[in-house]
């Protein structure tokens, strides 16, 4: 873990789902449905709008809507702010809606920036039991 | 990747490898037989658990005289801690309740 990581990282989750765009959106930007889903939140779809994901850790995610296309797209920022590197994050979050035959398709795009970072051997050291937690909940997840 | 990672979550869902590699984090260099002092398992047992941490890359070996030091490898965890590979995993939980909550609105 030594070394400057690169700045910026994108995560693309993409799924068909057997449901038409328009109550796929519902999901997406109805404050109930997303809590559902996702997290409790006081999201409204509008631009500019800020708000809190809060997850089930007991922290937030600082969010701010930036495009909202009914039915089509959906953006926010989506920003945790944290001491430790490993958890800090500025992103934005695009979810992009498309008609199929069966339904839709749901792609979610997350563009992530973190400070690179060179980890000392005491920090890294340090770091592991925390990360052996989050590894034993990763287990019990995925188990 | 995914092959790396499987190995990783191989060697470390037993926990008595857990508890030895938790050890070798928080200690340092142990030798096996210090490992095994108050581990409540065998010699071989611990060996054979440090032979499969070893082979996921996860601790280190070095000989030094008629014993064997073992530490944990730094860089070892690094494939499991990508951002990405995390935010992955969440997005498709996230996606998985998105299809249960989608089912549910028809009724």
């Amino acid at each position: 873990m030594t070394g400057t990581l690169p700045e910026t990282r994108t995560v693309v989750v993409e799924r068909d789902f057997a449901h038409p765009p328009e109550k796929l959106w519902r999901a997406l930007s109805e404050p109930h449905l997303i809590a559902e889903w996702l997290m409790g939140n006081d999201f409204r779809p509008e631009i500019g709008h800020r708000f809190n994901l809060q997850g089930d850790w007991g922290g937030a995610i600082d969010c701010e809507v930036i495009a909202v296309e009914p039915g089509r797209t959906l953006s926010y920022s989506w920003n945790h702010v944290h001491d430790d590197p490993d958890y800090d994050l500025t992103s934005v979050v695009a979810f992009t809606l498309t008609p199929t035959p069966a339904g839709t398709r749901l792609r979610m795009e997350q563009s992530g920036f973190r400070p690179g970072q060179k980890r000392a051997y005491g920090g890294a050291r340090a770091g592991w039991p925390r990360f052996l937690d989050r590894l034993d909940q990763l287990l019990v997840r995925t188990g | 990747m995914q092959q790396t990672q499987d190995l990783i979550f191989k060697a470390l869902s037993d926990p008595s490898r857990r508890a030895i590699f938790e050890r070798l984090c928080r200690d340092g260099d142990q030798t096996v037989r210090v490992l095994t002092a108050g581990s409540g398992i065998s010699q071989p047992a611990v060996s054979k658990h440090l032979g499969i941490l070893k082979r996921a890359g996860l601790v280190r070996d070095r000989p030094e005289g008629r014993q064997t030091h073992y530490s944990v490898a730094l860089d070892a965890l690094a494939p499991l801690d990508d951002w990405t590979v995390r935010m992955k995993r969440f997005w498709q939980g996230r996606f998985d309740d998105l299809d249960d909550l989608l089912r549910r609105m028809d009724q």
